[in-house]
């Protein structure tokens, strides 16, 4: 049976998690160490004990996403994130960084460490780097690959592999995409942010909403049309060979269709996206996900209800998975 | 301070590809050329019939040569090829994927500019395993880009100086799906925009140029005026990314800028003849958005 690991960004939403059946839960520091860095999310140290503490006695794990880019001369603060996660009694750390990789490695060989998706390790070789450098268990592949692709990396991958099936959906390569701080100022690899909320301003006139970032105009949207939240890569741009979404259209992942064919790629674990939403969000979609996996154990239809609320847009793709674009 | 010339990232026609790098070898001032198809393996045939006689007559031009490798490495074919690139001998590799490193085994290399190298205990990291020089990436500010270069003495810190500045890498190709086409079959569509498709907003501010699968600043790097610093900070050498323009007369307004045998003002007005109608940016290394220019401070070159 594939893992079913599942966001939180506050106590509140680990203990829906478990409730909702959970076999793992990543979270973060309530700083710039993890790439969820937003105001009033995340966890304190006290936090971090005691969530732990609940998911070992109910059978879950903890997995600590330690998973920016540490800042020059301010390397200590990720380097005690790291003692931190580990005092605490974290079941692995999500590293992205290959200095901070070498120093958990060094300093706490008996640690489980998990390759980031920042780390951007795509294929067999890169993922062998990591597990001969630093005995990384798991790699968490990227939003990039298809289905075949994902069979062909497990079969051949040094550690375990573990997918996105839900939420947001990078269509750049996680961890190398400097699109946000061209805009903005800020990353997700320096300051755990992209399309910053602090940068977004909507504009309201008769003919409709203007979305903007950083005052770059990322959409625009008729009266009548629902204005979506300016994710850079997701607006709507012109070119001389025509406008419209360049990038991709505003659409979340959702592979619940997909599940028979992770598990038979050979497939660790399931990981859903969104430490920055709230609780009835991980409530439900871990329960969907716990539901599908069940059915696909059992070889009955999975009961696919909608998670349409909760996708970007209102709006599902298979992302990647299904290289419809090949 | 070095001057150092980038890859090629479009897809240019081979034998203008082959004879710009001819005149680079001949004409241009710079001590490093890095060359290869980074950007899409597609390409990469293209290139390789007139790959030989460009090293050739770069290296007997004095330059010292870089084979860079690609920065997506996903299917079985990119793996061989990167491997084998890993392998050459007697010609510096530049890392821009970490899928080479196993395959260099602690063998001297260059890093560029796609690997990330945000602080100094990684630069140190690459450093112990045979990194040689490493191009840090472009959005670091200049306090982070000091720090590393202390931390390597003995590595040669590159900037990314002058080009549109690269900001994403994708395995989906935008210009196939612009031209509605799939990317097995995408008729190398990429190569109708040797300078990039520029991408604009839908109020017609400029914003990025498309390249196949990677995306750019529609602004062009330009840290001319902050070399000075730069120097003082320990970078050894600037990083020249080709664009469809003068790139000798960009060499040579950088190393005469180097040199003091120009002021920056004077630079600044050569490079936008150079490239004229592109706006020029050093926000990443001011700490700033990506896009902004901020002029020469005091104390530059």
């Amino acid at each position: 049976m594939m893992e079913l690991i599942c966001p939180a960004g506050t106590p509140a939403a680990l203990k829906s998690a478990i409730d909702a059946g959970a076999d793992a839960i990543y979270c973060g520091f309530n700083d710039e160490t993890n790439a969820r860095n937003f105001p009033g999310l995340n966890f304190s140290r006290d936090e971090l004990r005691k969530g732990i503490a609940l998911a070992h006695a109910r059978g879950a794990k903890i997995l600590v996403a330690i998973n920016t880019f540490p800042r020059a001369s301010a390397v200590e603060i990720w380097q005690r994130a790291v003692d931190d996660a580990v005092s605490a009694g974290a079941d692995a750390l999500i590293l992205a960084d290959i200095g901070l990789m070498d120093y958990a490695a060094r300093r706490h060989p008996n640690q489980r460490l998990h390759v980031s998706v920042q780390a951007a390790a795509a294929n067999p070789d890169a993922i062998a780097f990591y597990a001969e450098t630093f005995g990384a268990r798991r790699v968490v592949l990227p939003r990039v690959l298809s289905v075949p692709e994902i069979a062909e990396i497990t079969r051949e991958s040094a550690c375990e592999t573990e997918v996105f099936v839900f939420g947001g959906l990078c269509v750049m390569a996680e961890g190398r995409c400097s699109l946000s701080s061209y805009a903005t100022g800020k990353s997700p690899n320096m300051q755990g942010v992209c399309s910053p909320p602090s940068h977004v301003a909507y504009e309201q006139t008769t003919e409709g909403t203007t979305s903007r970032l950083g005052g770059f105009t990322i959409n625009r949207f008729g009266a009548s049309e629902p204005a979506g939240y300016p994710t850079l890569c997701k607006g709507r741009f012109s070119t001389a060979q025509g406008a419209g979404y360049i990038f991709e259209d505003p659409v979340s992942l959702d592979a619940t269709t997909l599940l028979k064919g992770l598990r038979d790629a050979g497939v660790t674990a399931l990981k859903i996206e969104g430490r920055q939403r709230g609780r009835a969000y991980v409530e439900s979609v871990v329960r969907h996900f716990r539901h599908a996996l069940a059915a696909l154990g059992s070889g009955s239809e999975a009961d696919i209800a909608s998670l349409k609320p909760f996708t970007e847009g209102q709006a599902s793709t298979l992302g990647a998975y299904r290289k419809t674009w090949r | 301070m070095q001057l150092s010339l980038g890859p090629v990232l479009y897809n240019w026609a081979p034998e203008r590809w082959r004879d710009f790098y001819f005149r680079i070898a001949d004409e241009a001032p710079v001590d490093v050329v890095s060359v290869g198809e980074i950007v899409c393996s597609k390409r990469s045939p293209f290139f390789a019939p007139h790959l030989p006689a460009v090293v050739e007559r770069l290296q007997n031009a004095g330059k010292q040569v870089l084979l860079g490798s690609l920065i997506l490495v996903s299917l079985r074919r990119e793996r061989r090829q990167t491997e084998e690139l890993a392998a050459a001998e007697g010609v510096l590799v530049e890392v821009n994927d970490l899928t080479c490193l196993r395959v260099l085994a602690g063998r001297p290399h260059a890093i560029g500019p796609f690997v990330n190298i945000y602080n100094e205990a990684s630069a140190a990291f690459h450093a112990a395993r045979g990194a040689r020089r490493i191009c840090l990436p472009p959005e670091l500010p200049l306090a982070s880009v000091a720090t590393i270069a202390r931390a390597v003495p003995d590595v040669t810190i590159e900037l990314f100086a002058f080009g549109r500045v690269p900001l994403a890498i994708s395995a989906r190709c935008y210009h196939a799906r612009l031209h509605k086409l799939a990317k097995d079959n995408c008729r190398f569509v990429c190569e109708k925009d040797p300078d990039g498709l520029l991408l604009n907003t839908l109020e017609q501010q400029d914003f990025l140029a498309v390249n196949g699968v990677q995306t750019l600043s529609h602004s062009c790097a330009n840290l001319l005026g902050d070399a000075g610093i730069l120097r003082e900070s320990n970078v050894g050498s600037l990083r020249l990314s080709p664009q469809d323009c003068d790139m000798v007369a960009v060499a040579r307004t950088f190393r005469d800028v180097l040199d003091g045998r120009h002021d920056v003002a004077g630079g600044h007005r050569r490079l936008a003849a150079a490239y004229p109608g592109v706006p020029f940016s050093n926000g990443f290394l001011w700490a700033e958005p990506g896009h902004v220019y901020r002029g020469a401070r005091p104390g530059a070159a």
